[in-house]
């Protein structure tokens, strides 16, 4: 099977799968009227975007002098910095970690780019037990499914499933539908885990290079305790995540709470500069962290792609994505779905990969226009699809280009430049068209399932036009 | 490593993005005097279900004695300094009080599981969002604010900022150097992961008391 | 035909081209005849290049940029002269001001493209904004629900114009859908593509808006209308789809 065909098996189920489909508008419509009653004023928003994105892109262009200053700063500070090209090297870097420091359990923090590395999985493997502590992520982790979104990563799950799930590994706890009791049921769980995890692993949402400070965005505090609980704290992230300046920070933060949740602040956010010194009582003895290329130095090389790399994971884009709330996070079948899935896998893994995730967008632009760092998402995703079935000439980082090229696609096209370029030819088809219209074909494949056939009119308005007087000049 | 890291940053360097973008300031001052800030303070906080008191430099551990008893919490937790011994001398008779003085490694089971509710000190405020801003150390460790199911915290009101940017110009942190960890807290823990819908305490403190100190 | 608007703002420009787009010539001549007609009532000289065909817009969106190209550039010579060009659509009128530059970019006729996409307006934002079209309505009381096309939204930025129009209309009774500015699913090649995620996104758009009880649909695109005018019909459903210039004409002539 193709992708384009394992694509549409995958959009075949998820469309059959009306609770799921239920469970995704509801949640989407909350978070969307959440985020809206955030930014009441237009003006204020433009100019808090336009400052986010600045930030963004300066930090895109002072990057290696950003990363070096940072890793200087922290090893000043007593954090070890590690630099991992791909997937296998960054977990092998972790498990390597983890082995010296002789940890068996490790409790994470949400991190979408160890979603990228398979970290998990790779440590399951080795025999570590790897629990993951956001209460989204602990209910998939149970279910044994991907994130189907990068912020909620639950959030295809209804209350009645997460209860059965608790229930069914948990059998001696008291069954309950109520999200305050099962929000409880979480916390003595993981409370255990806690205590007695020898690591733990968080993601990054800035790395500051003026301070060599990690910071770290939540309401649960299982951040906060996988990142001062154990005895050791491993951070990944990946290159893009370095800011130039505390003071960069303020406008990012506001944003993306705002943007992410439609909250004015998380309930904490928490900056970390250092393990714990001499004579402090809790923290982490050591802190790591593992900086990610995985395919974005290479995206960085195109003027037009490297926007994709100012994203600071809010998931707006996928909250307002209407495709996106029709099939859901899994039916993309990568790490990132949505809008900037669609924009980011294609060049991270290439076109030949996973190219076809581009056909589904109608370029509403509803994802362009939230985005709270202005990627242009729409442009970037037509422009992946003009890759797509053209190899083309130019300079491209990407991969696979001109993969998703077929001969009865590009023939028709064909056909509809010979139509189109040619006034005198148009005319000829139009008077076809509306002369014969009773052939017109009443089935059109996927169109005649959901809708009537449009039909040519009797006259062109060319002609109608004419005979109401409107000249051509 | 190294060989990683070097070729990492030739690629960054070798494709330099040309676009040099205007920094934009990013908001005016609010002007807020100090009712205003303890008010919107006041307002943020509770938003999130958060508690708040005003009390007075003489009260205020009295206040949190009489709290600790009205929600029958029996065992607090307090560090080293002026904040822990006020409310050692006021709240003794009320709770049963410990002091955190050896390495959590030595008692974690405890903490995770003995103590009711931590009393610390608070750095500074944010009026706009309603946060707390803690600086952990030796005296007053990272994990009291996070793990006992209630946490008071004490904060004096002339140590209101309107915002964080704000905070940090006047406080110039980048200049001064950052603390092993800083905070910001903004409320109980909370998470909305199962459908949508927020629910408090999920892993830190279920409670969030802040006395502001006039 | 009425009295409206017998004198136009002195700074309307005389004469504009006509740009209608290869959907409203085949499909939906009356909404383009419509729109001309009001132009023309308000005092404008609309001309309609005959050579004209489409805009591009299907290929590029679908990642064929050279057939795109080919076929914009047959349209250049349709506008020789300086005057606004006037398209009944969002999405193409879209594509002229804000896609051609990039499709033309470091082409030899770039600068002729530029100038085109620099002149070229959505119908009801020439409108609005140029023309200050005042309306008589001289219609039966209706109710109507407004369905802005995403480019109009959020491309060109004209949702309100469209909104402004009919609420000069004093019979009409405007509904609002839930989920107004949520996109109808057709996006072009898309329906075709992914004609069931196409199929499930205007299943849902049809119920927002026939819960609104509204007689008729209006949208400033024809791609919109045909998407949700025909699935409403292919649902039994008699609510009626009509382009904002059909049915401003309508009620006003």
């Amino acid at each position: 099977m193709n992708q384009t065909e394992a694509f549409h098996e995958r959009i075949d189920e998820a469309l059959h799968n009306d609770q799921m489909r239920r469970n995704f508008r509801s949640a989407l419509s909350g978070i969307q009227a959440k985020r809206e009653q955030q930014f009441p004023d237009d003006a204020q928003l433009q100019a808090l975007r336009e400052q986010a994105r600045a930030v963004r892109a300066n930090a895109l262009v002072k990057q290696p002098e950003l990363l070096e200053q940072l890793e200087a700063k922290l090893t000043e500070n007593g954090i070890r910095v590690h630099w991992a090209e791909n997937p296998e090297q960054a977990n092998q870097i972790i498990a390597d970690i983890l082995d010296a420091a002789t940890a068996k359990t490790v409790v994470k923090g949400k991190s979408m780019v160890s979603e990228e590395t398979g970290l998990n999985t790779y440590l399951e493997q080795r025999g570590i037990e790897v629990v993951e502590s956001d209460l989204g992520e602990f209910i998939i982790q149970l279910a044994e499914e991907p994130p189907s979104h990068i912020v909620a990563p639950a959030i295809h799950k209804n209350r009645q499933e997460v209860a059965q799930l608790f229930h069914r590994f948990y059998p001696d706890l008291p069954y309950t539908e109520d999200i305050n009791q099962l929000t409880e049921t979480a916390r003595q769980i993981l409370r255990d885990k806690f205590a007695h995890a020898d690591a733990g692993i968080s993601g990054v949402n800035f790395a500051v290079a003026e301070t060599g400070t990690l910071c770290l965005v939540e309401n649960e505090g299982n951040g906060r305790l996988s990142t001062t609980a154990p005895r050791v704290h491993i951070a990944i992230t990946g290159i893009e995540k370095v800011v130039e300046k505390l003071s960069d920070v303020p406008p990012l933060l506001e944003i993306l709470t705002k943007s992410a949740t439609g909250q004015p602040i998380t309930t904490y956010f928490n900056m970390i500069s250092r393990p714990r010194q001499a004579g402090e009582l809790d923290g982490p003895q050591a802190v790591h962290l593992v900086l990610l290329d995985n395919g974005r130095t290479r995206i960085k090389v195109d003027e037009q792609l490297l926007d994709t790399l100012r994203c600071i994971r809010c998931g707006t884009c996928i909250n307002y994505c209407p495709v996106y709330v029709q099939l859901g996070g899994h039916a993309y079948g990568t790490v990132y779905p949505g809008p900037i899935g669609i924009a980011l896998e294609p060049q991270r893994l290439g076109i030949d990969q996973v190219g076809s995730l581009t056909s589904a967008c109608t370029l509403c632009g509803a994802c362009g226009q939230v985005c709270p760092v202005e990627i242009p998402l729409p442009k970037l995703i037509n422009r992946l699809r003009a890759e797509a079935v053209n190899a083309g000439r130019e300079a491209s980082p990407l991969i696979g280009r001109g993969a998703l090229r077929n001969k009865t696609e590009a023939t028709s096209w064909k056909l509809w430049r010979l139509v189109y370029a040619n006034a005198f030819v148009y005319r000829l088809f139009a008077l076809a068209a509306t002369r014969l219209r009773w052939l017109t074909p009443k089935k059109l494949g996927g169109w005649t399932r959901y809708r009537s056939a449009p039909k040519p009119a009797k006259r062109t308005l060319n002609e109608l036009a004419r005979q109401k007087g409107f000249r051509s000049e | 490593m190294s060989k990683t890291r070097d070729a990492i940053l030739r690629r960054l360097r070798d494709n330099r993005p040309t676009d040099q973008p205007l920094p934009s300031p990013y908001r005016k001052p609010l002007g807020w005097d100090s009712e205003q800030r303890i008010a919107s303070f006041t307002e943020r906080m509770r938003a999130v279900r958060g508690d708040v008191y005003r009390t007075t430099p003489a009260d205020w551990a009295r206040t949190a004695a009489k709290l600790c008893e009205e929600r029958g919490l029996k065992q607090a937790l307090v560090g080293h300094g002026p904040i822990a011994d006020q409310f050692v001398a006021d709240a003794s008779d009320s709770v049963d009080i410990r002091r955190y003085a050896q390495p959590v490694e030595e008692w974690k089971p405890t903490l995770f599981r003995a103590v009711d509710v931590a009393v610390t000190g608070c750095r500074a405020g944010l009026a706009e969002s309603g946060s707390l801003v803690l600086w952990p150390d030796r005296n007053e460790p990272r994990l009291m604010s996070l793990v006992p199911p209630v946490h008071i915290a004490v904060l004096d009101a002339t140590r209101l900022y309107e915002n964080f940017a704000e905070m940090l110009a006047v406080e110039q942190w980048a200049a001064g150097g950052m603390p092993t960890n800083a905070l910001l807290i903004s409320g109980p823990s909370k998470t909305a992961d199962i459908e949508q819908t927020l629910a408090y305490g999920i892993h830190g403190p279920k409670s969030l008391i802040t006395l502001i100190v006039e | 035909m009425s009295s409206n608007n017998e004198n136009p703002p002195e700074a309307a420009p005389q004469r504009i081209y006509f740009f209608a787009t290869c959907l409203i010539d085949l499909l939906y001549p009356n909404a383009g005849l419509a729109g001309m007609q009001l132009l023309r009532r308000a005092g404008v000289d609309v001309v309609l290049p005959e050579a004209q065909t489409c805009c591009g817009q299907p290929a590029f969106n679908s990642g064929y940029r050279q057939e795109a190209l080919s076929v914009a550039r047959a349209q250049l010579r349709c506008f020789p002269n300086d005057y606004p060009v006037v398209v009944p659509s969002g999405s193409c009128a879209g594509m002229i001001k804000h896609h051609w530059p990039e499709l033309f970019a470091g082409e030899r006729d770039e600068q002729q493209a530029l100038r085109i996409a620099r002149n070229t307006y959505e119908l009801t934002e020439y409108l609005v904004d140029i023309v200050g079209i005042e309306l008589t309505d001289l219609g039966r009381p209706t109710k109507v629900a407004i369905h802005t096309s995403c480019s109009a939204r959020r491309e060109m930025g004209v949702a309100d114009r469209i909104e402004r129009l009919v609420g000069q209309l004093s019979a009409v009774d405007v509904v609002e859908q839930e989920r107004k500015a949520e996109c109808c699913g057709f996006g072009g090649t898309f329906a075709v593509k992914q004609a069931d995620v196409s199929g499930a996104m205007v299943k849902d758009k049809t119920a927002a808006l026939k819960a609104t009880g509204a007689d008729i649909v209006v949208s400033q695109d024809v791609g919109c209308l045909m998407n949700i005018g025909g699935a409403l019909d292919h649902q039994g459903d008699d609510t009626k789809a009509q382009h904002i210039a059909e049915f401003l004409w309508d009620r006003t002539s």
